[in-house]
Protein backbone atom coordinates (compact mmCIF):
# COMPACT_ATOMS: atom_id res chain seq x y z
CA UNK A 1 0.00 0.00 0.00
CA UNK A 2 1.33 3.43 -0.94
CA UNK A 3 0.52 6.33 1.29
CA UNK A 4 0.01 9.53 -0.60
CA UNK A 5 2.73 12.17 -0.67
CA UNK A 6 0.79 14.86 1.18
CA UNK A 7 0.08 12.54 4.08
CA UNK A 8 3.73 11.52 4.25
CA UNK A 9 4.81 15.15 4.24
CA UNK A 10 2.26 16.15 6.88
CA UNK A 11 3.16 13.31 9.21
CA UNK A 12 6.91 13.74 8.86
CA UNK A 13 7.23 16.41 11.56
CA UNK A 14 5.47 14.55 14.41
CA UNK A 15 7.09 11.30 13.36
CA UNK A 16 10.64 12.66 13.35
CA UNK A 17 10.09 14.57 16.60
CA UNK A 18 8.61 11.50 18.26
CA UNK A 19 11.51 9.29 17.18
CA UNK A 20 13.98 11.86 18.49
CA UNK A 21 12.00 12.03 21.74
CA UNK A 22 12.95 8.37 22.21
CA UNK A 23 16.62 9.34 22.12
CA UNK A 24 19.30 11.12 20.07
CA UNK A 25 19.89 9.55 16.70
CA UNK A 26 20.90 10.20 13.07
CA UNK A 27 19.28 10.21 9.66
CA UNK A 28 19.70 6.63 8.57
CA UNK A 29 18.51 5.29 11.95
CA UNK A 30 15.45 7.58 11.82
CA UNK A 31 14.48 6.09 8.47
CA UNK A 32 14.98 2.56 9.77
CA UNK A 33 12.76 3.37 12.72
CA UNK A 34 10.02 4.78 10.49
CA UNK A 35 10.16 1.64 8.39
CA UNK A 36 9.94 -0.51 11.50
CA UNK A 37 7.03 1.45 12.99
CA UNK A 38 5.00 1.46 9.78
CA UNK A 39 5.82 -2.10 8.85
CA UNK A 40 7.33 -0.81 5.65
CA UNK A 41 4.14 0.90 4.58
CA UNK A 42 5.49 4.45 4.82
CA UNK A 43 8.01 4.64 2.05
CA UNK A 44 10.06 7.81 2.33
CA UNK A 45 12.53 8.70 -0.35
CA UNK A 46 15.63 8.55 1.84
CA UNK A 47 17.11 11.87 0.74
CA UNK A 48 13.96 13.83 1.55
CA UNK A 49 14.40 13.23 5.27
CA UNK A 50 17.37 15.60 5.39
CA UNK A 51 15.66 18.79 4.27
CA UNK A 52 12.98 17.98 6.88
CA UNK A 53 15.64 17.63 9.56
CA UNK A 54 17.24 20.90 8.48
CA UNK A 55 13.90 22.69 8.63
CA UNK A 56 13.22 21.41 12.15
CA UNK A 57 16.72 22.49 13.12
CA UNK A 58 16.16 25.97 11.73
CA UNK A 59 12.87 26.23 13.64
CA UNK A 60 14.73 25.30 16.82
CA UNK A 61 12.82 22.04 17.42
CA UNK A 62 15.96 19.95 17.17
CA UNK A 63 19.69 20.48 17.50
CA UNK A 64 22.44 18.89 15.44
CA UNK A 65 25.99 17.98 16.33
CA UNK A 66 28.79 16.18 14.51
CA UNK A 67 30.26 13.20 16.30
CA UNK A 68 32.56 10.36 15.35
CA UNK A 69 30.48 7.19 15.19
CA UNK A 70 31.65 3.66 16.03
CA UNK A 71 32.33 3.16 12.33
CA UNK A 72 35.00 5.85 12.60
CA UNK A 73 33.07 8.19 10.28
CA UNK A 74 31.83 11.60 11.29
CA UNK A 75 28.09 11.47 11.70
CA UNK A 76 25.48 14.14 12.32
CA UNK A 77 23.34 13.37 15.35
CA UNK A 78 20.12 15.15 16.18
CA UNK A 79 18.58 15.86 19.56
CA UNK A 80 15.12 17.19 20.37
CA UNK A 81 15.02 20.54 22.22
CA UNK A 82 12.51 21.52 24.95
CA UNK A 83 10.79 23.64 22.31
CA UNK A 84 10.65 20.57 20.09
CA UNK A 85 9.01 18.59 22.88
CA UNK A 86 6.25 21.15 23.26
CA UNK A 87 5.84 21.19 19.48
CA UNK A 88 5.52 17.41 19.59
CA UNK A 89 2.84 17.66 22.29
CA UNK A 90 0.97 20.18 20.13
CA UNK A 91 1.24 18.02 17.02
CA UNK A 92 0.09 15.05 19.01
CA UNK A 93 -3.04 16.91 20.17
CA UNK A 94 -3.85 17.89 16.59
CA UNK A 95 -3.26 14.41 15.17
CA UNK A 96 -5.36 12.85 17.93
CA UNK A 97 -8.19 15.21 17.05
CA UNK A 98 -7.93 14.20 13.38
CA UNK A 99 -7.64 10.56 14.35
CA UNK A 100 -10.67 10.74 16.68
CA UNK A 101 -12.74 12.41 14.01
CA UNK A 102 -11.84 9.82 11.42
CA UNK A 103 -12.45 6.97 13.87
CA UNK A 104 -15.91 8.32 14.51
CA UNK A 105 -16.80 8.40 10.87
CA UNK A 106 -15.18 5.00 10.13
CA UNK A 107 -17.34 3.48 12.86
CA UNK A 108 -20.52 4.90 11.35
CA UNK A 109 -19.52 3.80 7.85
CA UNK A 110 -18.63 0.31 9.02
CA UNK A 111 -22.31 -0.34 9.61
CA UNK A 112 -22.82 -0.07 5.86
CA UNK A 113 -19.42 -1.03 4.35
CA UNK A 114 -17.32 -4.10 5.19
CA UNK A 115 -14.12 -3.18 7.10
CA UNK A 116 -10.84 -4.07 5.44
CA UNK A 117 -8.88 -6.64 7.45
CA UNK A 118 -6.47 -5.10 9.98
CA UNK A 119 -2.83 -6.04 9.59
CA UNK A 120 -0.94 -6.96 12.76
CA UNK A 121 1.16 -3.80 12.67
CA UNK A 122 1.21 -1.07 15.30
CA UNK A 123 -0.64 1.87 13.81
CA UNK A 124 1.46 4.82 12.88
CA UNK A 125 -0.80 7.30 14.59
CA UNK A 126 -0.86 5.37 17.84
CA UNK A 127 2.91 5.23 17.88
CA UNK A 128 3.11 8.99 17.59
CA UNK B 1 35.73 0.36 -6.81
CA UNK B 2 32.90 1.36 -4.51
CA UNK B 3 35.05 4.27 -3.31
CA UNK B 4 35.36 5.51 -6.90
CA UNK B 5 31.61 5.33 -7.32
CA UNK B 6 31.04 7.24 -4.09
CA UNK B 7 33.60 9.86 -5.11
CA UNK B 8 31.82 10.30 -8.44
CA UNK B 9 28.44 10.57 -6.71
CA UNK B 10 29.93 13.20 -4.38
CA UNK B 11 31.14 15.28 -7.29
CA UNK B 12 27.67 15.15 -8.86
CA UNK B 13 26.17 16.46 -5.64
CA UNK B 14 28.82 19.14 -5.37
CA UNK B 15 27.65 20.67 -8.63
CA UNK B 16 24.32 21.56 -7.00
CA UNK B 17 24.64 24.87 -5.26
CA UNK B 18 21.75 24.27 -2.85
CA UNK B 19 23.54 21.24 -1.39
CA UNK B 20 26.55 22.25 0.69
CA UNK B 21 29.62 20.22 1.56
CA UNK B 22 28.30 19.58 5.05
CA UNK B 23 25.06 18.13 3.64
CA UNK B 24 27.01 15.95 1.25
CA UNK B 25 28.93 14.57 4.22
CA UNK B 26 25.65 13.77 5.95
CA UNK B 27 24.17 12.13 2.86
CA UNK B 28 27.37 10.19 2.28
CA UNK B 29 27.21 8.76 5.80
CA UNK B 30 23.66 7.69 5.02
CA UNK B 31 24.69 6.16 1.72
CA UNK B 32 27.54 4.16 3.27
CA UNK B 33 25.28 2.89 6.04
CA UNK B 34 22.69 1.81 3.49
CA UNK B 35 25.31 0.11 1.31
CA UNK B 36 26.67 -1.73 4.35
CA UNK B 37 23.17 -2.92 5.31
CA UNK B 38 22.38 -4.08 1.78
CA UNK B 39 25.73 -5.85 1.43
CA UNK B 40 25.12 -7.61 4.72
CA UNK B 41 21.76 -8.73 3.28
CA UNK B 42 23.62 -10.42 0.43
CA UNK B 43 23.87 -7.85 -2.37
CA UNK B 44 27.10 -7.32 -4.29
CA UNK B 45 28.74 -3.97 -3.38
CA UNK B 46 28.03 -2.27 -6.72
CA UNK B 47 24.42 -3.46 -6.67
CA UNK B 48 24.11 -2.22 -3.12
CA UNK B 49 25.49 1.14 -4.22
CA UNK B 50 22.98 1.47 -7.05
CA UNK B 51 20.05 0.59 -4.80
CA UNK B 52 21.24 2.96 -2.07
CA UNK B 53 21.61 5.84 -4.53
CA UNK B 54 18.17 5.13 -5.98
CA UNK B 55 16.60 5.19 -2.54
CA UNK B 56 18.09 8.60 -1.85
CA UNK B 57 15.89 9.96 -4.61
CA UNK B 58 16.65 11.71 -7.87
CA UNK B 59 19.30 14.39 -7.74
CA UNK B 60 16.94 17.02 -9.16
CA UNK B 61 14.21 16.33 -6.62
CA UNK B 62 16.71 16.27 -3.80
CA UNK B 63 18.36 19.48 -4.87
CA UNK B 64 14.91 21.10 -5.21
CA UNK B 65 13.99 20.09 -1.66
CA UNK B 66 17.26 21.44 -0.33
CA UNK B 67 16.76 24.66 -2.27
CA UNK B 68 13.28 25.07 -0.80
CA UNK B 69 14.64 24.69 2.71
CA UNK B 70 17.77 26.75 2.09
CA UNK B 71 16.64 29.33 -0.45
CA UNK B 72 19.35 31.69 0.78
CA UNK B 73 21.94 29.34 -0.66
CA UNK B 74 20.97 30.23 -4.19
CA UNK B 75 22.40 33.66 -3.44
CA UNK B 76 26.03 32.94 -3.07
CA UNK B 77 27.32 34.72 -0.04
CA UNK B 78 30.80 36.10 -0.03
CA UNK B 79 31.10 37.88 3.29
CA UNK B 80 30.42 34.81 5.38
CA UNK B 81 32.30 32.24 3.35
CA UNK B 82 31.65 28.56 3.94
CA UNK B 83 31.04 28.69 7.68
CA UNK B 84 30.24 25.01 7.57
CA UNK B 85 33.18 23.59 5.71
CA UNK B 86 35.09 23.45 8.97
CA UNK B 87 38.69 22.85 7.97
CA UNK B 88 39.36 25.89 5.79
CA UNK B 89 38.34 28.46 8.35
CA UNK B 90 41.70 29.19 10.02
CA UNK B 91 43.37 29.63 6.63
CA UNK B 92 40.65 32.05 5.51
CA UNK B 93 41.05 34.03 8.72
CA UNK B 94 44.84 34.28 8.36
CA UNK B 95 44.33 35.41 4.80
CA UNK B 96 41.89 38.13 5.84
CA UNK B 97 44.25 39.22 8.61
CA UNK B 98 47.24 39.49 6.27
CA UNK B 99 45.16 41.44 3.74
CA UNK B 100 43.93 43.77 6.47
CA UNK B 101 47.45 44.39 7.80
CA UNK B 102 48.71 45.15 4.28
CA UNK B 103 45.78 47.52 3.73
CA UNK B 104 46.75 49.35 6.93
CA UNK B 105 50.37 49.34 5.74
CA UNK B 106 49.28 50.93 2.43
CA UNK B 107 47.42 53.62 4.38
CA UNK B 108 50.53 54.27 6.47
CA UNK B 109 52.91 54.27 3.49
CA UNK B 110 50.99 57.00 1.67
CA UNK B 111 51.37 59.18 4.79
CA UNK B 112 55.09 58.43 5.29
CA UNK B 113 56.48 61.13 2.97
CA UNK B 114 54.54 63.71 4.99
CA UNK B 115 56.71 62.76 7.98
CA UNK B 116 59.75 63.87 5.99
CA UNK B 117 58.20 67.18 5.08
CA UNK B 118 56.74 66.16 1.71
CA UNK B 119 53.14 67.19 2.31
CA UNK B 120 50.30 66.14 0.06
CA UNK B 121 49.14 69.66 -0.78
CA UNK B 122 52.52 71.22 -1.52
CA UNK B 123 54.04 68.30 -3.47
CA UNK B 124 51.23 67.05 -5.63
CA UNK B 125 53.50 66.11 -8.51
CA UNK B 126 55.63 63.88 -6.27
CA UNK B 127 52.52 61.94 -5.25
CA UNK B 128 51.16 61.75 -8.80
CA UNK B 129 54.42 60.29 -10.12
CA UNK B 130 54.80 57.79 -7.28
CA UNK B 131 51.18 56.80 -6.71
CA UNK B 132 51.54 53.25 -8.01
CA UNK B 133 54.75 52.79 -6.01
CA UNK B 134 52.86 53.35 -2.78
CA UNK B 135 50.40 50.55 -3.31
CA UNK B 136 51.50 48.06 -5.99
CA UNK B 137 54.48 46.70 -3.98
CA UNK B 138 52.06 45.84 -1.18
CA UNK B 139 49.64 44.09 -3.56
CA UNK B 140 52.67 42.20 -4.89
CA UNK B 141 53.65 41.32 -1.31
CA UNK B 142 50.18 39.95 -0.65
CA UNK B 143 50.35 37.58 -3.63
CA UNK B 144 53.99 36.74 -3.01
CA UNK B 145 52.95 35.63 0.47
CA UNK B 146 49.82 33.88 -0.77
CA UNK B 147 51.58 31.91 -3.52
CA UNK B 148 54.84 31.35 -1.65
CA UNK B 149 57.02 33.15 -4.18
CA UNK B 150 60.57 31.96 -4.81
CA UNK B 151 63.35 34.25 -3.53
CA UNK B 152 64.78 34.64 -7.04
CA UNK B 153 61.51 35.99 -8.46
CA UNK B 154 61.05 38.25 -5.46
CA UNK B 155 64.47 39.77 -6.10
CA UNK B 156 63.61 40.55 -9.74
CA UNK B 157 60.33 42.16 -8.76
CA UNK B 158 62.09 44.25 -6.11
CA UNK B 159 64.55 45.41 -8.78
CA UNK B 160 61.62 46.42 -11.02
CA UNK B 161 60.01 48.49 -8.28
CA UNK B 162 63.27 50.16 -7.29
CA UNK B 163 64.00 50.97 -10.95
CA UNK B 164 60.52 52.48 -11.35
CA UNK B 165 61.12 54.55 -8.22
CA UNK B 166 64.43 55.81 -9.61
CA UNK B 167 63.00 56.76 -13.02
CA UNK B 168 60.02 58.50 -11.44
CA UNK B 169 62.20 60.64 -9.19
CA UNK B 170 65.61 61.37 -10.71
CA UNK B 171 64.54 63.00 -13.99
CA UNK B 172 64.37 66.81 -13.77
CA UNK B 173 60.78 67.08 -15.00
CA UNK B 174 59.31 70.45 -15.85
CA UNK B 175 56.65 70.87 -13.14
CA UNK B 176 53.31 69.63 -14.48
CA UNK B 177 54.87 69.11 -17.91
CA UNK B 178 53.79 66.51 -20.47
CA UNK B 179 56.53 63.99 -19.74
CA UNK B 180 55.78 64.05 -16.03
CA UNK B 181 52.11 63.22 -16.66
CA UNK B 182 53.12 60.49 -19.12
CA UNK B 183 55.39 58.98 -16.48
CA UNK B 184 52.56 59.06 -13.94
CA UNK B 185 50.21 57.35 -16.39
CA UNK B 186 52.60 54.69 -17.64
CA UNK B 187 54.40 53.64 -14.46
CA UNK B 188 51.35 51.72 -13.15
CA UNK B 189 50.91 49.97 -16.52
CA UNK B 190 54.54 48.83 -16.54
CA UNK B 191 54.43 47.75 -12.89
CA UNK B 192 51.13 45.94 -13.26
CA UNK B 193 53.08 43.13 -14.91
CA UNK B 194 55.06 42.74 -11.67
CA UNK B 195 51.76 42.28 -9.83
CA UNK B 196 50.83 39.76 -12.53
CA UNK B 197 54.00 37.72 -12.01
CA UNK B 198 53.24 37.61 -8.28
CA UNK B 199 49.56 36.84 -8.86
CA UNK B 200 50.18 33.96 -11.25
CA UNK B 201 52.81 32.48 -8.93
CA UNK B 202 54.67 29.79 -10.84
CA UNK B 203 52.07 29.86 -13.63
CA UNK B 204 53.13 33.12 -15.28
CA UNK B 205 54.68 31.26 -18.19
CA UNK B 206 51.43 29.42 -18.88
CA UNK B 207 48.63 30.91 -20.95
CA UNK B 208 46.13 29.85 -18.28
CA UNK B 209 48.08 31.59 -15.54
CA UNK B 210 48.18 34.87 -17.44
CA UNK B 211 44.51 34.51 -18.37
CA UNK B 212 43.70 34.20 -14.67
CA UNK B 213 45.60 37.41 -14.10
CA UNK B 214 43.50 39.13 -16.80
CA UNK B 215 40.35 37.90 -15.05
CA UNK B 216 41.70 39.11 -11.74
CA UNK B 217 42.44 42.57 -13.19
CA UNK B 218 38.89 42.99 -14.48
CA UNK B 219 37.27 41.89 -11.25
CA UNK B 220 39.65 44.04 -9.21
CA UNK B 221 38.65 47.08 -11.23
CA UNK B 222 34.94 46.40 -10.69
CA UNK B 223 35.38 45.77 -6.97
CA UNK B 224 37.48 48.87 -6.56
CA UNK B 225 34.84 51.01 -8.25
CA UNK B 226 32.17 49.50 -5.99
CA UNK B 227 34.26 50.11 -2.88
CA UNK B 228 34.89 53.69 -4.02
CA UNK B 229 31.14 54.22 -4.48
CA UNK B 230 30.46 52.87 -1.00
CA UNK B 231 33.22 55.08 0.40
CA UNK B 232 31.66 58.08 -1.33
CA UNK B 233 28.28 57.41 0.31
CA UNK B 234 29.92 56.98 3.72
CA UNK B 235 31.81 60.24 3.32
CA UNK B 236 28.71 62.09 2.17
CA UNK B 237 26.96 61.12 5.38
CA UNK B 238 30.02 61.91 7.45
CA UNK B 239 30.20 65.40 5.98
CA UNK B 240 26.50 65.93 6.62
CA UNK B 241 26.33 64.81 10.23
CA UNK B 242 29.54 66.55 11.28
CA UNK B 243 28.42 69.73 9.61
CA UNK B 244 25.24 69.50 11.70
CA UNK B 245 27.33 69.88 14.85
CA UNK B 246 29.35 72.69 13.32
CA UNK B 247 32.50 70.78 12.42
CA UNK B 248 34.23 71.03 9.06
CA UNK B 249 36.02 67.76 8.35
CA UNK B 250 37.13 68.66 4.85
CA UNK B 251 40.83 69.28 5.69
CA UNK B 252 40.97 66.01 7.62
CA UNK B 253 39.20 64.27 4.75
CA UNK B 254 41.63 65.55 2.14
CA UNK B 255 44.84 64.78 4.00
CA UNK B 256 43.89 61.53 5.73
CA UNK B 257 40.70 59.72 4.79
CA UNK B 258 40.86 60.03 1.00
CA UNK B 259 44.52 59.00 0.47
CA UNK B 260 44.52 56.28 3.14
CA UNK B 261 41.15 54.91 2.01
CA UNK B 262 42.09 54.94 -1.66
CA UNK B 263 45.31 53.02 -0.98
CA UNK B 264 43.89 50.54 1.51
CA UNK B 265 40.94 49.94 -0.82
CA UNK B 266 43.21 48.43 -3.49
CA UNK B 267 44.38 45.74 -1.07
CA UNK B 268 40.92 45.07 0.28
CA UNK B 269 39.63 44.73 -3.29
CA UNK B 270 42.51 42.35 -4.18
CA UNK B 271 41.72 40.21 -1.18
CA UNK B 272 37.99 40.17 -2.01
CA UNK B 273 38.59 39.13 -5.60
CA UNK B 274 40.99 36.43 -4.44
CA UNK B 275 38.51 35.10 -1.87
CA UNK B 276 35.46 35.25 -4.05
CA UNK B 277 36.80 33.82 -7.29
CA UNK B 278 35.07 30.49 -6.81
CA UNK B 279 32.14 31.81 -4.77
CA UNK B 280 30.53 34.37 -7.02
CA UNK B 281 30.04 34.67 -10.72
CA UNK B 282 32.60 36.99 -12.31
CA UNK B 283 31.17 40.38 -13.20
CA UNK B 284 33.51 41.55 -15.96
CA UNK B 285 32.40 38.89 -18.49
CA UNK B 286 28.75 39.64 -17.71
CA UNK B 287 29.28 43.34 -18.43
CA UNK B 288 31.31 42.49 -21.53
CA UNK B 289 28.50 40.32 -22.87
CA UNK B 290 25.96 43.00 -22.12
CA UNK B 291 27.83 45.82 -23.82
CA UNK B 292 29.40 44.04 -26.79
CA UNK B 293 26.21 44.23 -28.93
CA UNK B 294 25.57 47.84 -27.86
CA UNK B 295 29.07 49.01 -28.76
CA UNK B 296 28.82 47.13 -32.03
CA UNK B 297 25.63 48.98 -32.94
CA UNK B 298 27.13 52.37 -32.04
CA UNK B 299 30.24 51.70 -34.14
CA UNK B 300 28.27 50.43 -37.12
CA UNK B 301 26.03 53.50 -37.08
CA UNK B 302 29.12 55.72 -36.81
CA UNK B 303 30.81 54.00 -39.74
CA UNK B 304 27.62 54.09 -41.76
CA UNK B 305 27.42 57.85 -41.28
CA UNK B 306 31.09 58.48 -42.02
CA UNK B 307 31.29 56.30 -45.10
CA UNK B 308 27.75 56.90 -46.30
CA UNK B 309 27.48 60.66 -46.00
CA UNK B 310 31.16 61.40 -46.45
CA UNK B 311 31.33 63.39 -43.22
CA UNK B 312 34.90 64.19 -42.35
CA UNK B 313 36.43 63.81 -38.96
CA UNK B 314 36.91 67.05 -37.12
CA UNK B 315 40.53 66.56 -36.21
CA UNK B 316 40.95 68.12 -32.82
CA UNK B 317 43.98 67.58 -30.68
CA UNK B 318 42.16 65.14 -28.41
CA UNK B 319 40.65 62.99 -31.14
CA UNK B 320 43.51 60.48 -30.92
CA UNK B 321 42.92 60.01 -27.19
CA UNK B 322 39.22 59.34 -27.85
CA UNK B 323 40.04 56.66 -30.39
CA UNK B 324 42.68 55.16 -28.07
CA UNK B 325 40.01 54.89 -25.41
CA UNK B 326 37.63 53.32 -27.92
CA UNK B 327 40.20 50.65 -28.78
CA UNK B 328 40.86 50.03 -25.08
CA UNK B 329 37.15 49.50 -24.48
CA UNK B 330 36.79 47.19 -27.48
CA UNK B 331 39.84 45.25 -26.37
CA UNK B 332 38.35 45.00 -22.87
CA UNK B 333 35.06 43.70 -24.27
CA UNK B 334 36.93 41.15 -26.36
CA UNK B 335 39.25 40.10 -23.54
CA UNK B 336 36.56 39.60 -20.91
CA UNK B 337 34.27 37.77 -23.30
CA UNK B 338 37.19 35.47 -24.09
CA UNK B 339 37.99 35.01 -20.42
CA UNK B 340 34.60 33.48 -19.70
CA UNK B 341 34.22 31.47 -22.89
CA UNK B 342 34.56 27.73 -22.93
CA UNK B 343 37.45 27.23 -25.39
CA UNK B 344 35.95 23.94 -26.58
CA UNK B 345 32.55 25.38 -27.50
CA UNK B 346 31.94 25.87 -31.23
CA UNK B 347 31.49 29.37 -32.62
CA UNK B 348 28.06 30.95 -32.18
CA UNK B 349 26.12 34.13 -32.92
CA UNK B 350 27.86 36.01 -30.11
CA UNK B 351 31.25 35.24 -31.63
CA UNK B 352 30.09 36.77 -34.90
CA UNK B 353 28.98 39.92 -33.07
CA UNK B 354 32.40 39.98 -31.44
CA UNK B 355 34.17 39.83 -34.79
CA UNK B 356 31.92 42.56 -36.20
CA UNK B 357 32.72 44.72 -33.17
CA UNK B 358 36.47 44.27 -33.59
CA UNK B 359 36.37 44.86 -37.35
CA UNK B 360 34.22 47.98 -37.06
CA UNK B 361 36.51 49.34 -34.35
CA UNK B 362 39.49 48.71 -36.63
CA UNK B 363 37.85 50.52 -39.55
CA UNK B 364 36.79 53.44 -37.33
CA UNK B 365 40.31 53.73 -35.98
CA UNK B 366 41.79 53.54 -39.46
CA UNK B 367 39.52 56.41 -40.53
CA UNK B 368 40.70 58.44 -37.56
CA UNK B 369 44.38 57.63 -38.16
CA UNK B 370 44.05 58.60 -41.82
CA UNK B 371 42.60 61.95 -40.86
CA UNK B 372 45.30 62.55 -38.27
CA UNK B 373 48.22 61.37 -40.40
CA UNK B 374 47.46 64.07 -42.90
CA UNK B 375 47.89 66.77 -40.31
CA UNK B 376 50.33 65.31 -37.82
CA UNK B 377 53.30 67.28 -39.18
CA UNK B 378 51.29 70.45 -38.87
CA UNK B 379 50.56 69.71 -35.20
CA UNK B 380 54.13 68.66 -34.45
CA UNK B 381 55.37 65.70 -32.43
CA UNK B 382 54.72 66.46 -28.79
CA UNK B 383 55.38 63.67 -26.25
CA UNK B 384 51.63 63.31 -25.63
CA UNK B 385 50.91 62.82 -29.29
CA UNK B 386 53.71 60.28 -29.78
CA UNK B 387 52.54 58.35 -26.72
CA UNK B 388 48.94 58.37 -27.94
CA UNK B 389 50.02 57.30 -31.42
CA UNK B 390 52.19 54.49 -30.05
CA UNK B 391 49.32 53.27 -27.90
CA UNK B 392 47.03 53.36 -30.90
CA UNK B 393 49.40 51.32 -33.04
CA UNK B 394 49.85 48.73 -30.28
CA UNK B 395 46.10 48.32 -29.84
CA UNK B 396 45.52 48.27 -33.57
CA UNK B 397 48.02 45.46 -34.08
CA UNK B 398 46.49 43.51 -31.23
CA UNK B 399 42.94 43.85 -32.50
CA UNK B 400 43.89 43.19 -36.12
CA UNK B 401 45.61 39.92 -35.31
CA UNK B 402 42.78 39.02 -32.89
CA UNK B 403 40.32 39.50 -35.73
CA UNK B 404 42.42 37.21 -37.94
CA UNK B 405 42.54 34.51 -35.23
CA UNK B 406 38.85 34.87 -34.53
CA UNK B 407 37.80 34.59 -38.17
CA UNK B 408 40.07 31.57 -38.60
CA UNK B 409 38.48 29.98 -35.55
CA UNK B 410 34.95 30.65 -36.82
CA UNK B 411 35.82 29.12 -40.18
CA UNK B 412 37.22 26.08 -38.42
CA UNK B 413 40.80 26.71 -39.51
CA UNK B 414 42.29 27.32 -36.07
CA UNK B 415 41.72 26.69 -32.42
CA UNK B 416 40.35 29.12 -29.92
CA UNK B 417 43.55 28.64 -27.94
CA UNK B 418 45.46 30.68 -30.56
CA UNK B 419 43.42 33.73 -29.64
CA UNK B 420 44.02 33.21 -25.93
CA UNK B 421 47.72 32.72 -26.44
CA UNK B 422 47.95 35.88 -28.56
CA UNK B 423 46.16 37.97 -25.96
CA UNK B 424 48.09 36.65 -22.98
CA UNK B 425 51.45 36.99 -24.73
CA UNK B 426 50.58 40.51 -25.71
CA UNK B 427 50.51 41.58 -22.04
CA UNK B 428 54.27 42.00 -22.36
CA UNK B 429 53.90 44.52 -25.18
CA UNK B 430 51.86 46.90 -23.01
CA UNK B 431 54.39 46.65 -20.20
CA UNK B 432 57.39 47.15 -22.47
CA UNK B 433 55.79 50.11 -24.23
CA UNK B 434 54.89 51.68 -20.86
CA UNK B 435 58.46 51.13 -19.67
CA UNK B 436 59.79 52.85 -22.81
CA UNK B 437 57.51 55.85 -22.22
CA UNK B 438 58.68 56.10 -18.61
CA UNK B 439 62.40 55.66 -19.27
CA UNK B 440 63.04 57.14 -22.73
CA UNK B 441 60.43 59.84 -23.30
CA UNK B 442 61.51 62.34 -20.63
CA UNK B 443 65.14 62.68 -21.85
CA UNK B 444 64.17 62.49 -25.54
CA UNK B 445 61.66 65.30 -25.16
CA UNK B 446 63.89 67.27 -22.75
CA UNK B 447 61.60 66.83 -19.75
CA UNK B 448 58.94 69.20 -21.07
Amino acid sequence: MDINKDLIAASSTPLVLAILAEGDTYGYAILKRVQELSGGRMAWTDGMLYPVLHRLERLGHIQARWQVADSGRRRKYYRITPQGRSQLAEERRQWQAVDATLRGIWRMLSLAVPVPPLLPVPSLLQAA
Amino acid sequence: MIEDQIAQWRSYLRSRQAIHAVDIAELEDHLREQVAALTAAGLAPDEAFLVAVKRLGSLDALSREFAREHSDRLWKQLVMPAADTGEQKPAARTDALVAFCLAVAAAVVIKLPALFGIGLNENESFYVRNLSLFVLPLVTCYFAWKRGMAAGTARWLAVAFVAAGVFANVYPFTPEGNTEILTALHTPIALWIAVGVAYAGGRWREVAGRMDFIRFSGELFIYYVLIALGGGVLLGFTFGIFEAIGMDIEPFFETWILPCGAMGGVLVASWLVETKQSVIENMAPVLARLFTPLFTIVLLVFLGLVLGTGRTLDVEREVLIVFDMLLVVVLGLLLYSLSARDPRAPGGAFDVVQVVLVLSALVADAVALWAIAARITEFGFTPNRVAALGMNVILLVNLAWSAVCYVRFLRGRGGFADLERWQTNYLWVYAVWAAIVVTAFPPVFRYI
